[in-house]
């Protein structure tokens, strides 16, 4: 049964019936035997390539199947910073895809996801970075992306609670995009998982993929805790547990898995309304709705699948961070946890078809996935209903890595997102 | 924090003394390789979770390259061993196999071998 539509009236309504006739935003249904698309990671990306499958294609014969709960993998773990300033052609294209499917989601999907354009900053603090941002300006202006070098008093205009002096880390500039913000990550995956349930998919949580059958080159099924369901095309889309799953269908990826830190501090009043990212003291900060700092960290250097990260990079990232930013030295810490993020050579996504037959894959967004989101299932879904990918996702094929055609984001990408 | 022993001079290391160097063992493709050997051995990782043999550097101890073997879900290290070996050692099989009995060493064994 479709949900009834959120509005101002509903809330009206339910106020003078104390609020009991508000129901569930999405169904637990039991998975059935077969599908013609099941998608495998109820995440962000797994759940918006459900959702343009059945908006833009017309297939809603599709079920998502997750191993834990919705959107609690790098979905519910992010630092929910969403841009798309990146230097590459095709990277620009997807990600600023990505961020104007984000201007209107929560109108599109009925479903508030608090998008929120603040404005990001990326503060150049080396002469390295100072060219290599200048460099990206011109690159997005040549793209149709907005975007903007500011110099060291106008960084301080925006964030007056920076320090730009150093000694260590000078601010020497930005790259400032105006449209950057942030969302709620939760309400995203929950908004998607809305949407898809409305068009009779299936999200299927607790349901973990043990295994991918396969007769003559083609897939053929999916075994799960669930038991066996049967299906068309395959979609992987699974983050930093990809190299798992598609061991299970028979092929290797380029991609290793690392973990990825965040924390968060205790809430304070509104100090800060912008997002602003320091790649080279491997930190970023963004202040939540409620108060408290989100800050990201760096990535582990070494392969692991622990949720959790190497404790030096706490240091590493909160001594940078309390020279930029001398107020949070006081500040306490609430929580810190680590996401599995999957790194390609290039830290560009790979959203290609894969020597299987009717198994694509969606994957190697790294450190940065949730500002693609909207793009990602855009693009996926294109790839999955017609076979072969559209132009979004056509330089992002597996087939690059044979080919030398890499589409090097390390600059923009290398650490922070 | 991660602590490696490293095999040439015995020091524990914590991981801020180390630079990792990937995925250990992997077969250099010679002169006569296809495009597609080429691509796996420059690309493809098997991306274990699990039992991991990997390279490290022990950059500013002594400055060598070994090898360790590491499960990259528990973070239980099972042993270091020297950068010049084809595998991992007999006791640091016996250490994973301790930990994980489902794993089976992906290269043939001694006692194999020697019925082979």
């Amino acid at each position: 049964m479709p949900s009834r539509r959120y509005s101002v009236f509903a809330i009206a309504r339910e106020a003078l019936r104390q609020h009991r006739g508000w129901t569930r935003a999405w169904t637990s249904p039991e998975p059935r035997d077969r599908y013609k698309v099941v998608i495998v990671g109820a995440g962000g990306h797994g759940l918006a390539t459900a959702y343009y499958l059945g908006k833009n294609h017309g297939i809603t014969d599709v079920a998502v199947i997750e191993k834990g709960w919705l959107g609690g993998g790098n979905t519910g773990r992010n630092t929910t910073i969403i841009r798309s300033n990146y230097l590459q052609d095709p990277s620009a294209a997807i990600y600023d895809k990505a961020l104007k499917l984000y201007e209107t989601l929560s109108q599109d999907l009925n479903y508030n996801v608090m998008f929120s354009p603040r404005g990001l900053i990326m503060l150049a603090q080396t002469e390295h970075e100072v060219r290599g941002y200048r460099r990206t300006v011109h690159a997005n202006a040549l793209q149709g992306v907005a975007t903007e070098w500011i110099e060291p008093a106008r960084v301080k205009d925006l964030v007056p609670i920076i320090n730009i002096d150093g000694p260590r880390y000078p601010v020497l500039g930005g790259l400032y995009q105006a449209r950057g913000g942030t969302a709620r990550h939760d309400a995203v995956a929950w908004g998607y998982a809305r949407a898809c349930s409305d068009m009779g998919m299936h999200v299927i949580q607790n349901c973990e993929v043990t295994g991918v059958e396969t007769a003559g080159g083609q897939v053929r099924a999916v075994n799960t805790a669930k038991g066996r369901i049967g299906c068309d095309k395959l979609a992987l889309v699974v983050a930093g547990h990809s190299s798992q799953l598609a061991e299970m269908a028979g092929f290797r990826l380029p991609i290793e898995s690392v973990p990825l830190q965040a924390m968060v501090s205790e809430p304070v009043k509104p100090c800060m309304d912008v997002v602003v990212m320091a790649n080279t003291v491997h930190g970023y900060m963004s202040q939540s709705d409620k108060g408290e700092m989100v800050i990201g960290g760096g990535t582990d250097s070494h392969n692991a699948f622990t949720q959790r990260g190497s404790w030096h990079h706490v240091e590493e990232t909160v001594r940078a961070l309390v020279e930029t930013f001398p107020m949070i030295s006081r500040l306490k810490m609430l929580r810190q946890w680590g996401g599995i993020v999957d790194m390609t050579g290039d830290r560009s996504p790979i959203l290609s078809a894969t020597p299987v037959g009717g198994v694509f894959v969606n994957c190697g967004w790294g450190t940065g996935g949730f500002k693609a989101i909207p793009g990602s299932g855009w693009a996926m879904a294109e790839l999955v209903a017609q076979g072969r990918p559209g132009p979004l996702a056509a330089a992002f094929g597996l087939n690059r890595f044979r080919e030398g055609r890499f589409i090097d984001e390390s600059v923009a990408a290398g650490v922070a997102h | 924090m991660l602590i490696l022993t490293c095999p040439y001079c015995g020091v524990k290391a914590e991981e801020t003394e180390l630079s990792p160097g990937g995925e250990a063992h992997l077969k250099r493709i010679g002169p006569d390789g296809t495009a597609a050997d080429f691509e796996a051995y420059l690309f493809a990782r098997k991306n274990i979770k699990g039992v991991h043999f990997e390279r490290w550097r022990h950059a500013y101890g002594c400055g060598k390259w070994f090898l360790a073997a590491r499960d990259t879900h528990t973070m239980q290290v099972y042993g270091t061993y020297k950068a010049q070996t084809a595998h991992a050692t007999d006791e640091i099989v016996a250490n994973a196999r301790q930990a994980r009995p489902e794993w089976v060493p992906d290269w043939p064994q001694a006692s194999e071998a020697v019925v082979g």
